[in-house]
Protein backbone atom coordinates (compact mmCIF):
# COMPACT_ATOMS: atom_id res chain seq x y z
CA UNK A 1 0.00 0.00 0.00
CA UNK A 2 1.25 3.26 -0.99
CA UNK A 3 1.19 5.44 2.36
CA UNK A 4 -0.11 9.08 1.51
CA UNK A 5 1.87 11.64 3.46
CA UNK A 6 0.93 15.24 2.36
CA UNK A 7 -3.19 14.73 2.67
CA UNK A 8 -3.91 15.01 6.94
CA UNK A 9 -0.98 17.40 7.42
CA UNK A 10 -2.71 19.84 4.48
CA UNK A 11 -6.01 19.53 6.16
CA UNK A 12 -4.75 19.70 9.76
CA UNK A 13 -2.79 22.97 8.51
CA UNK A 14 -5.39 24.63 6.66
CA UNK A 15 -7.91 23.88 9.84
CA UNK A 16 -5.28 24.57 12.41
CA UNK A 17 -4.37 27.95 10.57
CA UNK A 18 -8.12 29.16 10.46
CA UNK A 19 -9.29 28.00 14.39
CA UNK A 20 -6.36 28.60 16.17
CA UNK A 21 -6.58 32.85 16.02
CA UNK A 22 -10.52 32.05 16.73
CA UNK A 23 -9.48 29.98 19.85
CA UNK A 24 -7.62 32.42 21.23
CA UNK A 25 -9.49 35.40 21.07
CA UNK A 26 -12.22 33.67 22.36
CA UNK A 27 -10.51 32.28 25.28
CA UNK A 28 -9.66 35.82 25.66
CA UNK A 29 -13.20 36.79 25.94
CA UNK A 30 -14.57 34.44 28.50
CA UNK A 31 -11.38 35.52 30.84
CA UNK A 32 -12.95 39.41 30.33
CA UNK A 33 -16.52 38.17 30.77
CA UNK A 34 -16.23 36.60 33.83
CA UNK A 35 -18.15 38.63 35.60
CA UNK A 36 -21.17 39.22 33.26
CA UNK A 37 -21.81 35.95 32.30
CA UNK A 38 -20.81 32.55 32.03
CA UNK A 39 -16.89 32.11 32.30
CA UNK A 40 -14.23 32.76 34.94
CA UNK A 41 -10.44 31.83 34.95
CA UNK A 42 -10.17 28.21 34.92
CA UNK A 43 -12.43 27.89 32.14
CA UNK A 44 -10.78 30.70 30.28
CA UNK A 45 -7.26 29.34 31.15
CA UNK A 46 -8.12 25.72 29.30
CA UNK A 47 -9.34 27.47 26.15
CA UNK A 48 -6.10 29.35 25.53
CA UNK A 49 -4.00 26.03 26.36
CA UNK A 50 -5.90 24.12 23.81
CA UNK A 51 -5.10 26.41 21.06
CA UNK A 52 -1.37 26.43 21.58
CA UNK A 53 -2.01 22.17 21.81
CA UNK A 54 -3.78 22.83 18.08
CA UNK A 55 -1.12 24.55 17.04
CA UNK A 56 2.13 21.99 18.24
CA UNK A 57 -0.09 19.36 17.04
CA UNK A 58 -0.49 21.09 13.54
CA UNK A 59 2.71 22.50 13.40
CA UNK A 60 5.36 20.67 15.59
CA UNK A 61 6.91 21.22 18.31
CA UNK A 62 9.71 23.43 17.12
CA UNK A 63 7.42 25.99 15.97
CA UNK A 64 5.36 26.10 19.43
CA UNK A 65 8.84 26.56 20.95
CA UNK A 66 10.04 29.43 19.69
CA UNK A 67 6.85 31.31 21.13
CA UNK A 68 6.77 29.26 24.34
CA UNK A 69 10.12 28.72 25.59
CA UNK A 70 10.59 26.40 28.61
CA UNK A 71 11.45 29.45 30.97
CA UNK A 72 8.86 31.77 29.47
CA UNK A 73 5.87 29.18 30.37
CA UNK A 74 7.48 28.87 33.79
CA UNK A 75 7.47 32.89 34.38
CA UNK A 76 4.04 32.70 33.24
CA UNK A 77 2.92 30.68 35.34
CA UNK A 78 4.81 32.34 38.45
CA UNK A 79 3.74 35.60 37.25
CA UNK A 80 -0.27 34.39 37.58
CA UNK A 81 0.22 33.01 41.19
CA UNK A 82 2.18 36.69 42.27
CA UNK A 83 -0.64 38.48 40.91
CA UNK A 84 -3.61 36.85 43.15
CA UNK A 85 -1.22 36.66 46.18
CA UNK A 86 -0.13 40.70 45.39
CA UNK A 87 -3.94 41.43 45.25
CA UNK A 88 -4.34 40.47 48.99
CA UNK A 89 -1.26 41.91 50.05
CA UNK A 90 -2.20 45.17 48.61
CA UNK A 91 -5.76 44.21 50.73
CA UNK A 92 -3.57 44.40 53.95
CA UNK A 93 -1.51 47.42 53.05
CA UNK A 94 -4.50 49.98 52.47
CA UNK A 95 -6.00 48.82 56.05
CA UNK A 96 -8.09 45.81 55.38
CA UNK A 97 -7.64 41.98 56.15
CA UNK A 98 -6.39 39.63 53.58
CA UNK A 99 -8.10 39.41 49.99
CA UNK A 100 -10.51 42.06 51.25
CA UNK A 101 -11.48 43.91 47.92
CA UNK A 102 -13.31 46.39 49.15
CA UNK A 103 -10.73 48.85 50.76
CA UNK A 104 -8.66 48.97 47.12
CA UNK A 105 -9.29 53.10 46.09
CA UNK A 106 -10.27 51.41 42.30
CA UNK A 107 -13.70 52.89 42.08
CA UNK A 108 -16.16 54.43 43.83
CA UNK A 109 -17.82 52.45 46.08
CA UNK A 110 -16.79 49.11 47.55
CA UNK A 111 -19.06 47.40 45.59
CA UNK A 112 -17.23 48.63 42.40
CA UNK A 113 -13.68 48.15 43.91
CA UNK A 114 -14.54 44.91 44.91
CA UNK A 115 -16.00 44.45 40.96
CA UNK A 116 -12.23 45.14 39.81
CA UNK A 117 -10.09 43.09 42.06
CA UNK A 118 -12.32 40.06 41.09
CA UNK A 119 -11.17 40.88 37.39
CA UNK A 120 -7.51 41.78 38.17
CA UNK A 121 -7.63 37.99 40.33
CA UNK A 122 -8.92 36.43 37.00
CA UNK A 123 -6.18 37.65 35.29
CA UNK A 124 -3.98 35.87 37.84
CA UNK A 125 -6.25 32.47 37.68
CA UNK A 126 -5.79 32.17 33.57
CA UNK A 127 -2.38 33.08 33.23
CA UNK A 128 -1.00 30.23 35.72
CA UNK A 129 -4.10 27.57 34.33
CA UNK A 130 -2.76 28.04 30.44
CA UNK A 131 0.94 27.61 31.22
CA UNK A 132 0.23 25.24 33.52
CA UNK A 133 -1.82 23.03 31.19
CA UNK A 134 1.13 23.98 28.22
CA UNK A 135 4.05 22.72 30.30
CA UNK A 136 1.94 19.53 31.37
CA UNK A 137 1.37 18.49 27.35
CA UNK A 138 5.24 19.70 26.65
CA UNK A 139 5.96 16.89 29.39
CA UNK A 140 3.80 14.07 28.69
CA UNK A 141 3.92 13.72 25.29
CA UNK A 142 7.68 14.63 23.99
CA UNK A 143 9.00 12.57 27.08
CA UNK A 144 11.11 15.65 28.34
CA UNK A 145 12.64 17.35 25.88
CA UNK B 1 -42.74 2.18 48.37
CA UNK B 2 -39.65 1.30 46.22
CA UNK B 3 -41.42 2.86 43.03
CA UNK B 4 -41.40 6.07 45.23
CA UNK B 5 -37.51 6.15 45.98
CA UNK B 6 -36.59 5.01 42.12
CA UNK B 7 -38.61 7.60 40.37
CA UNK B 8 -38.08 10.30 43.04
CA UNK B 9 -34.52 9.69 43.60
CA UNK B 10 -33.24 7.46 40.19
CA UNK B 11 -29.58 9.88 40.22
CA UNK B 12 -28.10 8.97 43.23
CA UNK B 13 -28.48 4.99 41.77
CA UNK B 14 -26.95 5.77 38.44
CA UNK B 15 -23.96 7.73 40.13
CA UNK B 16 -23.22 5.34 42.84
CA UNK B 17 -23.53 2.70 39.86
CA UNK B 18 -20.64 4.89 38.13
CA UNK B 19 -18.79 4.82 41.21
CA UNK B 20 -18.67 1.25 41.40
CA UNK B 21 -17.67 0.32 38.31
CA UNK B 22 -14.75 2.85 38.56
CA UNK B 23 -13.42 1.22 42.37
CA UNK B 24 -13.27 -2.30 40.41
CA UNK B 25 -11.56 -0.78 37.41
CA UNK B 26 -8.94 0.48 40.25
CA UNK B 27 -8.96 -2.99 42.32
CA UNK B 28 -9.46 -5.63 39.84
CA UNK B 29 -7.12 -4.78 36.91
CA UNK B 30 -3.72 -5.38 36.61
CA UNK B 31 -2.34 -2.58 34.35
CA UNK B 32 -1.27 0.93 35.88
CA UNK B 33 -2.84 2.51 33.51
CA UNK B 34 -6.25 0.78 33.72
CA UNK B 35 -5.93 1.71 37.51
CA UNK B 36 -5.78 5.68 36.61
CA UNK B 37 -8.60 5.30 34.19
CA UNK B 38 -10.75 3.79 36.91
CA UNK B 39 -9.92 6.25 39.80
CA UNK B 40 -10.58 9.32 36.79
CA UNK B 41 -14.06 7.23 36.66
CA UNK B 42 -14.31 7.07 40.23
CA UNK B 43 -13.79 10.97 40.62
CA UNK B 44 -15.93 12.05 37.88
CA UNK B 45 -19.02 10.19 39.17
CA UNK B 46 -18.26 12.15 42.59
CA UNK B 47 -18.51 15.15 40.86
CA UNK B 48 -22.00 14.48 38.78
CA UNK B 49 -23.74 13.29 42.57
CA UNK B 50 -23.09 16.52 44.23
CA UNK B 51 -23.97 18.50 41.07
CA UNK B 52 -27.29 16.46 40.63
CA UNK B 53 -27.84 17.23 44.08
CA UNK B 54 -28.21 20.93 43.35
CA UNK B 55 -30.49 20.90 41.17
CA UNK B 56 -33.71 22.93 42.12
CA UNK B 57 -36.76 21.86 39.72
CA UNK B 58 -37.98 25.00 37.76
CA UNK B 59 -34.70 26.85 38.64
CA UNK B 60 -32.68 29.01 36.05
CA UNK B 61 -28.83 29.31 35.60
CA UNK B 62 -27.20 31.47 39.06
CA UNK B 63 -26.82 34.38 36.67
CA UNK B 64 -28.84 37.40 38.40
CA UNK B 65 -31.43 38.46 36.26
CA UNK B 66 -33.00 42.16 36.18
CA UNK B 67 -36.74 40.40 37.30
CA UNK B 68 -36.66 38.29 40.52
CA UNK B 69 -36.47 34.24 39.42
CA UNK B 70 -35.53 31.02 41.23
CA UNK B 71 -32.01 30.37 41.15
CA UNK B 72 -30.01 26.74 41.16
CA UNK B 73 -27.90 26.45 44.09
CA UNK B 74 -24.67 27.88 43.06
CA UNK B 75 -22.58 26.48 46.26
CA UNK B 76 -21.76 23.00 44.75
CA UNK B 77 -21.09 24.23 41.40
CA UNK B 78 -18.48 26.61 42.81
CA UNK B 79 -17.23 23.60 45.01
CA UNK B 80 -16.97 21.38 42.14
CA UNK B 81 -14.93 23.52 40.28
CA UNK B 82 -12.20 23.34 42.69
CA UNK B 83 -12.67 19.44 42.79
CA UNK B 84 -11.81 19.24 39.06
CA UNK B 85 -8.63 20.80 38.64
CA UNK B 86 -7.26 18.91 41.61
CA UNK B 87 -8.42 15.84 39.76
CA UNK B 88 -6.56 16.96 36.91
CA UNK B 89 -3.73 17.90 39.10
CA UNK B 90 -3.96 14.20 40.72
CA UNK B 91 -4.10 12.37 37.30
CA UNK B 92 -0.96 14.08 35.65
CA UNK B 93 1.22 13.69 38.79
CA UNK B 94 -0.36 9.58 38.31
CA UNK B 95 0.48 9.17 34.76
CA UNK B 96 4.12 10.93 35.10
CA UNK B 97 5.04 8.22 37.94
CA UNK B 98 3.83 5.23 35.32
CA UNK B 99 5.84 6.88 32.82
CA UNK B 100 9.00 6.97 35.31
CA UNK B 101 7.95 3.41 36.28
CA UNK B 102 8.07 2.30 32.54
CA UNK B 103 11.22 3.65 32.28
CA UNK B 104 12.78 1.95 35.11
CA UNK B 105 11.15 -1.31 35.04
CA UNK B 106 10.08 -1.72 31.39
CA UNK B 107 6.97 -2.92 32.08
CA UNK B 108 3.75 -1.73 33.36
CA UNK B 109 2.13 -4.93 34.70
CA UNK B 110 1.57 -4.59 38.51
CA UNK B 111 2.56 -8.32 39.38
CA UNK B 112 5.86 -8.32 37.61
CA UNK B 113 6.86 -4.78 38.98
CA UNK B 114 6.29 -6.35 42.41
CA UNK B 115 8.40 -9.28 40.94
CA UNK B 116 11.44 -7.10 39.79
CA UNK B 117 11.61 -4.57 42.49
CA UNK C 1 -8.76 -15.44 42.74
CA UNK C 2 -8.27 -11.61 43.18
CA UNK C 3 -11.04 -11.08 40.14
CA UNK C 4 -13.49 -12.95 42.46
CA UNK C 5 -12.20 -10.72 45.59
CA UNK C 6 -12.79 -7.86 43.80
CA UNK C 7 -16.39 -8.06 42.33
CA UNK C 8 -17.36 -9.36 46.01
CA UNK C 9 -15.99 -6.09 47.24
CA UNK C 10 -17.56 -3.88 44.44
CA UNK C 11 -20.95 -5.75 45.20
CA UNK C 12 -20.50 -5.15 48.86
CA UNK C 13 -20.02 -1.42 48.47
CA UNK C 14 -22.76 -0.72 46.21
CA UNK C 15 -25.04 -2.54 48.83
CA UNK C 16 -24.07 -0.16 51.93
CA UNK C 17 -24.19 2.91 49.37
CA UNK C 18 -27.57 2.49 48.01
CA UNK C 19 -28.36 1.09 51.37
CA UNK C 20 -27.73 4.79 52.37
CA UNK C 21 -30.21 6.14 49.33
CA UNK C 22 -33.79 6.64 50.92
CA UNK C 23 -32.13 9.45 53.52
CA UNK C 24 -31.39 11.80 50.83
CA UNK C 25 -33.65 14.81 49.36
CA UNK C 26 -35.26 14.36 46.05
CA UNK C 27 -34.07 15.86 42.81
CA UNK C 28 -34.80 19.08 42.95
CA UNK C 29 -36.22 19.40 46.09
CA UNK C 30 -36.53 23.19 46.81
CA UNK C 31 -36.78 22.61 50.55
CA UNK C 32 -33.54 20.70 50.82
CA UNK C 33 -31.63 21.95 54.13
CA UNK C 34 -27.95 22.42 51.57
CA UNK C 35 -30.57 25.32 49.80
CA UNK C 36 -30.99 27.25 52.92
CA UNK C 37 -27.99 27.46 54.98
CA UNK C 38 -25.68 30.35 53.44
CA UNK C 39 -26.62 30.39 49.99
CA UNK C 40 -29.93 32.90 50.08
CA UNK C 41 -27.02 35.27 51.98
CA UNK C 42 -24.80 35.17 48.79
CA UNK C 43 -27.19 35.56 46.21
CA UNK C 44 -28.46 38.64 47.57
CA UNK C 45 -25.58 39.66 48.39
CA UNK C 46 -23.97 39.28 44.90
CA UNK C 47 -24.82 42.92 43.29
CA UNK C 48 -24.51 44.84 46.20
CA UNK C 49 -21.03 43.81 47.96
CA UNK C 50 -19.51 42.18 45.17
CA UNK C 51 -20.72 44.46 42.47
CA UNK C 52 -20.91 41.31 39.96
CA UNK C 53 -24.12 39.37 38.22
CA UNK C 54 -22.21 36.14 37.72
CA UNK C 55 -22.97 35.08 41.35
CA UNK C 56 -20.16 31.36 40.65
CA UNK C 57 -17.33 34.04 39.91
CA UNK C 58 -18.90 36.03 43.21
CA UNK C 59 -18.79 33.20 45.12
CA UNK C 60 -15.33 31.49 44.12
CA UNK C 61 -12.93 35.19 44.04
CA UNK C 62 -15.19 37.05 46.72
CA UNK C 63 -16.45 35.01 49.49
CA UNK C 64 -14.68 32.06 48.93
CA UNK C 65 -11.17 33.52 47.65
CA UNK C 66 -9.20 31.84 50.50
CA UNK C 67 -9.97 28.45 48.82
CA UNK C 68 -9.16 29.93 45.20
CA UNK C 69 -5.12 30.60 46.39
CA UNK C 70 -5.27 27.36 47.35
CA UNK C 71 -6.27 25.76 44.71
CA UNK C 72 -4.22 27.71 42.37
CA UNK C 73 -1.40 27.00 44.26
CA UNK C 74 -2.13 23.09 43.53
CA UNK C 75 -2.48 23.12 40.07
CA UNK C 76 1.37 25.20 40.11
CA UNK C 77 2.33 22.60 42.28
CA UNK C 78 1.52 19.48 40.19
CA UNK C 79 3.22 21.22 36.92
CA UNK C 80 6.50 21.42 38.96
CA UNK C 81 6.04 17.95 40.27
CA UNK C 82 5.31 16.49 36.52
CA UNK C 83 8.64 18.85 35.37
CA UNK C 84 10.37 17.28 38.29
CA UNK C 85 9.66 13.53 37.28
CA UNK C 86 10.24 13.67 33.72
CA UNK C 87 12.74 15.95 32.36
CA UNK C 88 15.96 14.74 31.75
CA UNK C 89 18.04 17.74 30.73
CA UNK C 90 18.50 20.97 32.62
CA UNK C 91 20.59 23.37 30.73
Amino acid sequence: MKPEPETNDIILRTGASIMVPLILLWGLYVLIHGALGPGGGFQAGVILAAGFILYTAAFGLGETKKILTMKRVLLLASTGLLIYAGVGVLAIIFGGSFLEYGVLPLGHSPAESSKYGIEMVEVGIGLTVMAIMVSIFYDIAFNGE
Amino acid sequence: MIQDIIFAKYNYIIYITLMTIGFYGMIGKRNLIKKLIGMSIFQYSIFLFYISAADVSGGTAPILLKEPAVYVNPLPHVLILTAIVVAVSTLAVGLSLAIRIHREFGTLDEDKIIELS
Amino acid sequence: MRRYLAVLSCALFWAILVYGVPDLPDLGDPDAPSHKHVVPEYIEGSYKEAGVTNIVTAILANYRGYDTLGETTVIFTAGITVMLLIRRKWK
